[in-house]
């Protein structure tokens, strides 16, 4: 047991869920392929913010929860979901003093990696390659919403005294 | 959680990278996976029911709620429909009937009528670059694998993944479906191709003499024992026959309201054994599933 005393894991974890509502929340046709990737810039903030809690395990997790949401192959959002937790847990100490512009850059990184992993088994698995220069929206839509969603869970974290 | 304290997180993520590709080569191969996928099915089922909630609160209240007057025209437009329905329904009777005692003149087999139940959709998305719908029954319903799915209209796709309550339907314009058709007007067997747009099939494997032109009817053929025969699929929109190809490029507008249907049937055919048994004796859904891999 670690002397550390864990508060308001629940937030922790109804956020993960929010994220995971929220990426499969019915939307228009056309506005579906914008759709930001939630759970990956909930978990990038949480790695960050309390590395010694959020890893990779609940990385994983969430991404097979993701796997079973999006009908995806078991193990691909999980995958990838673990490798930008683990990339986060080793930058964290650096970039949770970016400014935030600086942060978004960084979280824009993380998020294009994840993309390109997903689409890296896509295209090994079910053959199909070419999805165009609006498969690369999301990415670009998550960056210009890090500082917003950064500012809502550190008031979430502050407010529910979280660690 | 997942791991002691003391594991390294590069150790984790090495474990981790390797269950994830055991877990892809798996279900990959499609067949081991099955239970697993069916028990995270029932981890997720809340966050669907959440999601798809204020959904099912408005219809409620749009059924609750209405006027009195709404109901009563409502009621009379439908006992209308329901009178011409019957009318034509007399009709169809004698037609059976003649059509059971020629197929028996001709010593072939007759489908008796598939049994067909209601199934209401779920609204919640999917990766947009697939077609895939979630449905509210499940194994406890005795859905299976690949079980075909249809609407008033037509046919919408099948059945890939069942869990207890809901099941996974893969649509007939999903890039990676392929379904069995032939034109109904003279029998010409090709496959239609799932094209990633919602209105639109192709038939790429038509040769440029082949006798099929806009406005054909396309209907299930039966081949690929996955679908029942005559069920109406799409009607052709565009042929155009390329001198340089060999094959001609025709396309298809599917008959079923993909984007729009909310409510759906699953017909248990009554030519799979599956089928035949699960109307039978009410069998347990994971044994019937697994015979129909076979």
């Amino acid at each position: 047991m670690t002397l550390v005393r864990h508060h308001g894991g629940w937030t922790i974890v109804l956020t993960i869920i929010i994220a995971l509502m929220l990426s499969i929340l019915p939307l228009p046709v056309w506005a579906e392929f914008y759709r930001p990737a939630w759970p990956v810039l909930v978990l990038i903030y949480w790695c960050m913010a309390l590395p010694q809690r959020v890893g990779v395990g609940i990385g994983w997790l969430t991404g097979l929860m993701l796997d079973v949401l999006k009908g995806a192959l078991l193990g691909q959002h999980a995958l990838a979901l673990a490798v930008v937790c683990y990339l986060t847990l080793n930058l964290h100490q650096r970039v949770r003093v970016f400014p935030l512009w600086q942060q978004a850059l960084t979280v824009m990184l993380l998020l294009a990696l994840y993309q390109l992993l997903i689409l890296w088994f896509d295209g090994i698995t079910a053959g199909q390659t070419h999805k165009g220069w609006v498969y690369w929206m999301p990415t670009l839509i998550g960056t210009v919403l890090w500082p917003w969603i950064f500012v809502v869970l550190r008031d979430l974290r502050r407010r529910f005294k979280v660690s | 959680m997942l791991f002691t304290p003391g594991t390294s997180i590069t150790t984790r993520l090495v474990l981790l990278f390797l269950a994830s590709i055991l877990l892809m080569t798996l279900d990959h191969k499609q067949q081991h996976m099955q239970n697993v996928r069916a028990g995270l099915q029932v981890v997720v089922y809340p966050i669907r029911y959440l999601v798809n909630l204020p959904v099912d609160i408005a219809s409620w209240a749009s059924e609750n709620l209405a006027s009195r007057q709404t109901l009563v025209e409502e009621n009379a437009s439908l006992r209308y429909q329901n009178l011409l329905l019957q009318g034509q329904m007399q009709k169809f009777d004698a037609l059976q009937a003649e059509n059971r005692r020629l197929q028996e003149l001709l010593g072939s087999s007759f489908k008796v009528a598939d049994r067909v139940l209601i199934a209401e959709l779920y609204r919640v998305d999917f990766d947009p670059y697939k077609h895939l719908i979630v449905i509210n029954k499940g194994s406890t319903d005795d859905t299976y694998v690949d079980q075909p799915v249809l609407d008033a209209h037509g046919v919408m796709g099948q059945v890939i993944q069942v869990g207890p309550y809901t099941s996974t339907v893969r649509l007939i314009t999903d890039p990676s479906h392929l379904l069995p058709v032939q034109v109904n007007r003279n029998g010409l067997r090709t496959l239609a191709v799932g094209t990633g747009a919602i209105d639109r099939l192709e038939l790429p494997y038509l040769p440029n003499n082949a006798d099929i032109k806009v406005g054909d009817l396309l209907v299930t053929s039966g081949l690929g024992r996955v679908f029942p025969p005559g069920y109406p699929v799409g009607r052709v929109t565009k042929v155009v026959r390329n001198n340089g190809s060999g094959f001609a490029k025709v396309s298809a507008e599917p008959s079923a309201l993909l984007d729009r249907s909310r409510e759906v049937l699953l017909v248990w055919s009554a030519d799979t054994d599956a089928g035949a048994r699960a109307t039978e004796t009410q069998q347990p859904k994971a044994k019937t599933s697994a015979d129909k891999r076979k």
